[in-house]
C-alpha cells in the first residue's frame, strides 16, 4: 500500500474539474427536482392528481420506483431522484475507477509508476477512495441543499447518503469489472452493465412483486424509503455489497498477470468484411457503434415520454409555470406536451449529429488520416463518406426516437392514429438538426483548431427551447436557433416551407466546410 | 511512366506561421533507387514527406511526384505509392488484417501471396485489435500493408524505430527486393546505420535546407576511419603524417582517425612497427552526421 496517499492526491488533482462537474451534476439532479415540483404543484390538489395518475401507470413506476407518499414534495423529490440519482453515482464511479486503473494499465504510463517503490495495490486503491470521497461529497451536498431548501432534515440525509452508499457498491462493481477484460472498453461495458441490470432488476421487481428489487443496489436505495418512514436498515445491505465488491476486486487483481484480464481478449477478424473497402465503409464502420447507441437511447427516452400517455394534464397540474410551458400553442396541454417532447427530443438527436460531424477532426488528430489520404481515396470522398453516416444517422437516430415516443403512446393508450400523430412529427427536425452538424462541418473544415464550438448552438438551441418564452427572451434572438422556425406538430400543422428551407442551409453549409477541407493542410 | 525521376523537389517552401520548416529544399529520387533522407529531430522530413503527399499545400518552388502534381493529383499519384508514417496509429478496434486489407484496397488492390508470405515472414498476429498492438507490431501492420501493395515508390517514415533486430533484417530483405524490381524507395531516417544499410543514395537535411546529396560512395570521402591497432614496437611519425587526427598512444597500442583518402600512409607507418592486431572501422554516416550538425550535437553526447 506505499504510496496510496500520493496517488490519491495526484488522482484527486488530475480530477479536480471532472469531479467538481460530476458532483455538481448529481446534487443539481436533486435539487432541480424539488424545486420544479414545487414549482409544477401548487396545491394539494395538484399532488393527490398526480400522485393518483403516477402510482396507477406502470410505466412511470417502472421507470422511476415504487410509488411511496407521492401527495408530498419530498415523496415526490424522491421517487423522482433516487434512480437517476443512484445512476450518475454509478457512472461517475465507473469512470473515475476506469480512468486510474483499467485506462493506465492499458495505455502502459503505468508501468512506469508500478516500477518505482509504491505497493501493488496503491493505485487501486487510491483510485477507489477517489471514488468513495466524490460519493460522499456528492451526498453531503444533495442532504444539506434539501434540508436548506426546508426538506425533512433526516429524510434529506438518508436520501443523500444512501445515494453514496449507493455510489459506493457501484465503485465495488467497476473496480471488479477493471480486472475482468484487458480492454478499457469492454471494461466499460462491463460496469455500465451492472448498472443497467440493476435499474432494470429494480424496475420489473416494482412494477411486479418486489422481489428483484431486493437484489439491486437501487433497489436497497430505494428501499429506505426517503420522505415515507424513512428507515436506515437498508443502507447496510449497500456498506456490505460494497465491502465485498470491492474485496472480490482485491482478490481477483492479486490473482491476474499485470496488463491482462480475468478473460483473455477475444481474437477479431484475420481478414476485412467485404464492406470495408471505401471511405464511406470505413466511416460506417467506425461510426456505427455510435449511431446504434444514440438511436437505442433516444428511442428509449421517446418510449418513456410516450408512455406517460394521456396522464399529462393530471400530471403537470395547473401551474402556470406548467400552462407557460407545454400549453403555447393555445391546444390541450397534452397535445403541447407532446409538441415539446418531439422538439426535445430532436434537440438532443442534434448532439448526436454534431459528434458524428466532428468525428472526422477525431481522425485526423489521431494521425489515422493522413494513413488513409496517403491511399489512393480522394479527400473530399473521405469526408463524404462521413458526412453521409451523419446524415443517415441523424434520420435513423430521429425515427427511433419518434417509434419510442409513438409506440409508448401507443402501449399505454391502444389509441394508434393519435400514436402516429405523435411519431411522424419529429422528421421534421431533419433540417435544423443537420444545420447544427453543419456548423460542426464548416468549423471543421475552416477552423479545425476551432472544432469544439461547434457544441455552442445546440448549448443556445437549447436555452431557448427551455426558457425562451419563459425569460422572455426577444423573438429575434430565438429566432438564431433553427429548432423554432418549425411549427409544434402536433400542436401545430406541419408545414413544408420552413422543414425544407432548413435542409438547404444544412446542405449549404455542409458543402462550404467540404471544400474548406478540400483546400487546407491536413495534419 | 515518365524517364524523368520519381520525385524531383527544387526550391520548396513550406511555411508554418512565420516560421520557415522548409526553405528551399532539393530532392531528385529516381526508379530503382533506396534514397536516404537523413537529418535529426524537427529538419523537416516528415514535412517533405507530407507535402509529397498533397497533405499539405507548398508555398513556394516546385514539386513533382511521377512527374506530376502530388496536391491536385493526390488521388491518382497514390495509387503508386505506399506510405509507411513513423508513428503509426492504428484505429483501436480494427484487426491488423483489417486494416491491411483496408489500406490495401483503398491504394487499388493487395498481392495476395505476398501479403500471406509478409504475415508470417513479420510473424505478425493479424486478429488482433489495433489497441492491443504494441508500437512495433503497429510498425509491422502498416508495413504488411505497404510492401504487399503494386506500387513503384515507398515512402518510408522511420520505418523500423520500433523493429527488434531480427525483423529488421526481414524488412530490409523486402526493401532490397522492392528496388531490384526497379522500384524507389523514399526512407526517411534519423538512425544512420538503417539509411548505410539499405540506402544508394542519401540527401541531408537540416534546418528545412538539403545540405548534402549524392551517392554513399560520394560522401565518403568526406568522413574518416577509425583505425586502432596494438603493434611490437612504438612507431614515430604518426602524429605528423597528413590527415590523421585524434591520436592516441598507449605504449604499443594506438588509436586515431585518418582521412579516408590517407589511409594508405597511414597504414604504411603502421606495418613499420609491426602490426600485432588490427581494427578498422568504415567511416559511418554517423560521422558525417557530426561534421553537419558537430556543434549541436557534440553538447548534447558529452
Amino acid at each position: 500500500m506505499t504510496g496510496t496517499a500520493t496517488f490519491l492526491l495526484t488522482f484527486l488533482r488530475r480530477d479536480r474539474w471532472m469531479l467538481l462537474w460530476w458532483v455538481l451534476g448529481g446534487t443539481t439532479l436533486y435539487v432541480a427536482t424539488v424545486y420544479s415540483v414545487d414549482g409544477l404543484y401548487t396545491t394539494q390538489a395538484d399532488y393527490d392528481a398526480a400522485a393518483a395518475s403516477a402510482s396507477s401507470n406502470a410505466a412511470f413506476i417502472a421507470m422511476a420506483g415504487p410509488a411511496r407518499a407521492l401527495d408530498t414534495l419530498g415523496g415526490q423529490t424522491a421517487w423522482q431522484t433516487t434512480a437517476f440519482g443512484a445512476i450518475v453515482a454509478g457512472l461517475m464511479s465507473m469512470f473515475l475507477v476506469g480512468r486510474h486503473t483499467r485506462v493506465e494499465e492499458e495505455s502502459g504510463r503505468d508501468e512506469l509508476l508500478r516500477a518505482s517503490a509504491v505497493g501493488r495495490y496503491a493505485p487501486m486503491t487510491a483510485a477507489a477512495l477517489v471514488a468513495a470521497l466524490a460519493n460522499l461529497v456528492l451526498g453531503l451536498l444533495v442532504s444539506v441543499s434539501l434540508t436548506a431548501y426546508g426538506l425533512a432534515g433526516a429524510d434529506s440525509l438518508g436520501l443523500g447518503l444512501g445515494v453514496t452508499a449507493c455510489g459506493w457498491v457501484f465503485t465495488g462493481t467497476a473496480l471488479v469489472a477493471m480486472q475482468v477484460t484487458a480492454s478499457t472498453r469492454s471494461a466499460y461495458g462491463i460496469a455500465g452493465g451492472v448498472i443497467a441490470v440493476a435499474y432494470v432488476l429494480r424496475a420489473i421487481g416494482d412494477v411486479g412483486n418486489g422481489v428483484l428489487s431486493w437484489i439491486s443496489p437501487i433497489g436497497w436505495y430505494q428501499a429506505m424509503h426517503q420522505f415515507s418512514g424513512l428507515r436506515w436498515w437498508p443502507a447496510l445491505l449497500m456498506l456490505a455489497g460494497a465491502a465485498s465488491a470491492v474485496a472480490s476486486a482485491y482478490a481477483l487483481f492479486g490473482r491476474r498477470d499485470y496488463g491482462s484480464g480475468m478473460v483473455a481478449a477475444r481474437p477479431g477478424r484475420p481478414r476485412a468484411p467485404y464492406g470495408l473497402r471505401s471511405g464511406g465503409g470505413l466511416a460506417w464502420r467506425l461510426q456505427r457503434g455510435a449511431v446504434i447507441g444514440w438511436t437505442a437511447g433516444l428511442f428509449f427516452f421517446g418510449l418513456a415520454y410516450g408512455a406517460i400517455g394521456d396522464d399529462v394534464e393530471s400530471l403537470l397540474g395547473e401551474s402556470d409555470v406548467s400552462q407557460e410551458m407545454f400549453a403555447q400553442a393555445g391546444t390541450d396541454l397534452a397535445t403541447g406536451f407532446y409538441g415539446t417532447a418531439v422538439l426535445m427530443l430532436a434537440v438532443v438527436a442534434a448532439g448526436g449529429a454534431i459528434s458524428s460531424a466532428l468525428r472526422p477532426r477525431g481522425e485526423e488528430e489521431n494521425g489515422h488520416l493522413e494513413v488513409v489520404l496517403a491511399t489512393a481515396l480522394p479527400r473530399r470522398r473521405w469526408l463524404l463518406g462521413h458526412v453521409v453516416v451523419t446524415v443517415a444517422g441523424t434520420v435513423l437516430v430521429l425515427v427511433g426516437s419518434g417509434v419510442g415516443l409513438g409506440a409508448g403512446y401507443l402501449m399505454v393508450t391502444g389509441d394508434g392514429d393519435a400514436a402516429w400523430d405523435i411519431t411522424w412529427p419529429v422528421l421534421q427536425y431533419v433540417g435544423p438538426v443537420l444545420v447544427l452538424s453543419g456548423v460542426a462541418r464548416v468549423l471543421y473544415g475552416a477552423l479545425p483548431r476551432w472544432s469544439v464550438l461547434a457544441w455552442v448552438p445546440l448549448v443556445f438551441a437549447a436555452v431557448v427551447m427551455l426558457f425562451g418564452e419563459l425569460f422572455g427572451l426577444p423573438q429575434w434572438l430565438q429566432d438564431v436557433s433553427p429548432f423554432e422556425h418549425l411549427p409544434m406538430v402536433p400542436a401545430e400543422s406541419f408545414d413544408w416551407a420552413p422543414a425544407l428551407a432548413l435542409v438547404g442551409v444544412a446542405l449549404v453549409l455542409s458543402v462550404v466546410g467540404q471544400v474548406a477541407f478540400a483546400r487546407r493542410d491536413v495534419h | 511512366m515518365t524517364d524523368a525521376n520519381v520525385i524531383d523537389v527544387s526550391g520548396l517552401v513550406k511555411r508554418f506561421g512565420s516560421f520557415r520548416a522548409l526553405d528551399g529544399l532539393d530532392l531528385q529520387v529516381g526508379a530503382g533507387e533506396v534514397h536516404g533522407f537523413l537529418g535529426p529531430n524537427g529538419a523537416g522530413k516528415s514535412t517533405t514527406i507530407r507535402v509529397l503527399l498533397g497533405l499539405l499545400r507548398k508555398d513556394g518552388g516546385d514539386v513533382r511526384l511521377f512527374g506530376g502534381d502530388p496536391w491536385r493529383q493526390a488521388a491518382d499519384l497514390h495509387r503508386r505509392l505506399a506510405y509507411v508514417p513513423g508513428d503509426v496509429n492504428l484505429w483501436p478496434n480494427l484487426t491488423g488484417g483489417e486494416v491491411i486489407d483496408l489500406l490495401g484496397r483503398l491504394r487499388g488492390g493487395l498481392d495476395e501471396t505476398r501479403r500471406a508470405d509478409l504475415v508470417d515472414a513479420f510473424e505478425l498476429d493479424p486478429r488482433k485489435k489495433g489497441r492491443a498492438y504494441s508500437k512495433g507490431n503497429r510498425q509491422k501492420v502498416a508495413l504488411v500493408a505497404a510492401l504487399a501493395s503494386d506500387v513503384d515508390l515507398l515512402v518510408l517514415d522511420e520505418p523500423t524505430s520500433g523493429l527488434d533486430p531480427l525483423m529488421e533484417s526481414v524488412f530490409q530483405r523486402y526493401v532490397d527486393a522492392f528496388r531490384d524490381r526497379g522500384h524507389a524507395v523514399l526512407l526517411s531516417s534519423h538512425i544512420l546505420a538503417e539509411v548505410e544499410e539499405l540506402g544508394d543514395r542519401v540527401s541531408i537535411i537540416r534546418a528545412g535546407k538539403v545540405v548534402e546529396s549524392g551517392t554513399l560512395a560520394e560522401l565518403r570521402h568526406l568522413t574518416r576511419t577509425s583505425v586502432s591497432a596494438e603493434l611490437t614496437r612504438p612507431v614515430d611519425g604518426l602524429d605528423a603524417a597528413p590527415g590523421v587526427h585524434d591520436l592516441v598512444v598507449e605504449g604499443t597500442r594506438v588509436r586515431f582517425q585518418v582521412d579516408t583518402a590517407r589511409l594508405d600512409g597511414a597504414l604504411q607507418l603502421l606495418v613499420a612497427g609491426g602490426v600485432r592486431t588490427l581494427t578498422s572501422q568504415p567511416p559511418t554516416l554517423e560521422e558525417l552526421f557530426l561534421r553537419h550538425y558537430g556543434d549541436e550535437i557534440e553538447p548534447d553526447a558529452s
